[in-house]
C-alpha cells in the first residue's frame, strides 16, 4: 500500500481573513512543521481560533494562500481538530468513538479494539457505555481527544484543550498532548495559559490582532522575547 | 340506563361495530402517518440542510401549513378525486385510499415542518465537528436523522395525533358510509347529530384514550432518549 502523502508542512502564506468587512487574520505567514507542539497564544480576539480553523481546512483564506505538504485542496483526512467546546454526538463515549472510526474509514472488525485503544489512551476505559453529553467538562474533552485521534491524523489542532478545567483534568488532557506528540503527531494548539505553554511547547507563536508577532522557540521566547509586546505578555502585562 | 354507562359497556364488551370503526380509524390514520413520514421527512431534512433562494419563504409557507384547515384539504381532495376532477379516473372517491390521501395531504406540513426544525437546530450543532471528520453529504443526513430520532418520532406522533381526531376533510372524501368509510370523528358527528349517544361517547373515549397513549408514548419516547443518548 503507498504512504500517503503527508500534510506537513502547512504553510500559510500571506493569509488574511476578513467576515463581514472585519479583519480576523492579516497577512498570516507561518510554517507548521513536524516535531514538537507548536502553541498559539494571544489575548480574547487575537486570531487564535480562526487561524486553528483556516490551518485545519476548515475555512477559506479571504486571500493569500494556504496549503497541506504543497497541495491547497487537501481535504483534512490527516488532521483533526479538537474545539474549545467539542460537541458530542448523542451517543455512548465508545458510540462516538466508534462514529469517528467509520467516519476515518477503519474496517467494522478493527473498530472495537481501536475504540478500548483509545479509550485507555484518553483515560476513559470504564465509561465506555455512558451517554457521551452525561460526562463531565474534562472528560468530554478527553473523549474529544480521543476521537480527533480516530483517524491517526498526522497533525492534531487543539483550540484551547484545557479552558475552565481544574488542574487534575488539565494535567490528563496534558499527558494525552505528550503522549500523542511522542507518537510522531503534529501538535498545533492555542492557550491563554503561559504555564501550559512553557510545559507544552516547542515553538510559541503570539498573535495580537490578527497579526503574528512573534514566532520563537519556547525557551528563547519565554527568556528572550524579541518584541516588546511578548515581553508585555510574558511579564504578564495585559495586550489591548 | 344513563348514556355514559351504556358507552362505557359498548367498549368494555368489544362492540364489533364500535371497533370495526376504530380499527378502520386507526389503518387510515396510520397509513396517512407513513405516507407523510416518506415524504416529510426527507423534505424536512432537504430543507435543513440545504441553502436557496427562498428558502425563507418555504419555511414560513411550512410552518403556516401546519394549521392547515382540514375542511380545505378535503375540499380539494374532493374536486381532485371527484368524477369530473383530473383524478376522477381513479375512481377513489369516498373510499377509505381518498382518505388517506387526504389526511396525508394534512400531516406532511406538520411532519416535514418539526423535522426541519429538530434536524437544522442539531445541524448547528454537528456542523462542525462532521466537517472536522470529514463526513460527506450522505452520511451527515443519516447522522442528524439516527441523532434525532427520539425528536422525529414525536414529529410523526404529532402528525398522527392531528390525523385521528380531524373530522372535515375525512368526511368530505369519505362520505362517512357505513361499515366502509366511517372512522371514530365521522361516527361521532353522526351519532350525536341523531341522537344516538351511547356510541358517539364510547367512540369518543377510546378516542380520547388514543391521544392519551399517543402523547405518553411521545412523553416516554423523548425521556428514555435523553436517558439513552444524552
Amino acid at each position: 500500500m503507498r504512504a500517503p502523502i503527508s500534510d506537513l508542512p502547512i504553510l500559510l502564506e500571506d493569509a488574511s481573513v476578513h467576515v463581514r468587512g472585519v479583519t480576523i487574520l492579516e497577512r498570516i505567514s507561518l510554517a507548521l512543521a513536524p516535531g514538537a507542539p507548536t502553541v498559539l497564544i494571544g489575548p480574547n480576539g487575537a486570531g487564535k481560533t480562526t487561524l486553528l480553523r483556516l490551518a485545519m481546512g476548515l475555512l477559506r483564506p479571504s486571500s493569500g494562500r494556504v496549503s497541506w505538504g504543497g497541495r491547497t485542496d487537501a481535504p483534512p483526512t490527516q488532521r483533526a481538530i479538537v474545539f474549545q467546546r467539542p460537541v458530542m454526538l448523542r451517543r455512548s463515549a465508545a458510540g462516538n468513538l466508534r462514529y469517528a472510526l467509520a467516519a476515518a474509514g477503519v474496517e467494522r472488525a478493527k473498530r472495537a479494539a481501536r475504540t478500548e485503544e483509545l479509550l485507555a489512551l484518553v483515560g476513559l476505559g470504564w465509561l465506555g457505555e455512558r451517554p457521551a453529553r452525561k460526562l463531565s467538562g474534562g472528560e468530554q474533552q478527553r473523549l474529544a481527544l480521543a476521537r480527533a485521534l480516530a483517524k491517526e491524523p498526522q497533525v492534531l489542532f487543539l483550540d484551547e484543550p484545557t479552558a475552565s478545567l481544574d488542574p487534575a483534568a488539565t494535567k490528563a488532557v496534558e499527558d494525552v498532548i505528550h503522549a500523542v506528540t511522542a507518537r510522531g503527531i503534529k501538535v498545533v494548539m492555542s492557550t491563554h495559559d503561559l504555564g501550559e505553554a512553557k510545559r507544552v511547547a516547542g515553538e510559541i507563536v503570539l498573535l495580537h490582532r490578527g497579526h503574528v508577532i512573534e514566532t520563537a522557540d519556547c525557551a528563547t521566547f519565554f527568556s528572550n522575547p524579541g518584541t516588546a509586546e511578548a515581553r508585555r505578555f510574558t511579564a504578564g502585562e495585559l495586550l489591548v | 340506563m344513563p348514556d355514559d354507562v351504556s358507552a362505557l359497556q359498548l367498549v368494555l364488551t368489544g362492540d364489533p361495530a364500535l371497533f370495526a370503526i376504530v380499527r378502520l380509524s386507526l389503518l387510515v390514520s396510520l397509513s396517512a402517518v407513513v405516507f407523510a413520514a416518506l415524504v416529510g421527512l426527507p423534505f424536512g431534512a432537504w430543507v435543513a440542510l440545504t441553502r436557496f433562494p427562498g428558502r425563507e419563504i418555504v419555511i414560513v409557507i411550512l410552518n403556516a401549513l401546519m394549521g392547515l384547515p382540514p375542511v380545505v384539504v378535503g375540499l380539494a381532495v374532493y374536486l381532485l378525486l371527484s368524477r369530473a376532477g383530473p383524478l376522477g379516473s381513479w375512481g377513489l372517491l369516498f373510499t377509505p385510499q381518498a382518505m388517506v390521501v387526504a389526511q396525508t395531504i394534512l400531516i406532511v406540513p406538520i411532519i416535514a415542518a418539526l423535522a426541519r426544525q429538530t434536524i437544522e437546530d442539531l445541524w448547528v450543532e454537528y456542523r462542525d465537528e462532521l466537517a472536522a471528520m470529514d463526513v460527506g453529504p450522505a452520511g451527515r443526513v443519516a447522522t442528524l436523522i439516527w441523532d434525532a430520532r427520539f425528536s422525529l418520532v414525536t414529529a410523526l406522533l404529532a402528525g398522527f395525533g392531528r390525523a385521528a381526531a380531524e373530522v372535515g376533510a375525512v368526511i368530505i372524501v369519505g362520505g362517512n358510509i357505513d361499515g366502509f368509510t366511517r372512522t371514530m370523528t365521522t361516527a361521532i358527528a353522526l351519532e350525536t347529530s341523531k341522537g344516538d349517544l351511547p356510541l358517539a361517547i364510547g367512540l369518543g373515549m377510546v378516542l380520547i384514550a388514543i391521544v392519551v397513549v399517543v402523547n405518553a408514548a411521545a412523553w416516554g419516547m423523548r425521556h428514555a432518549g435523553e436517558r439513552l443518548a444524552g
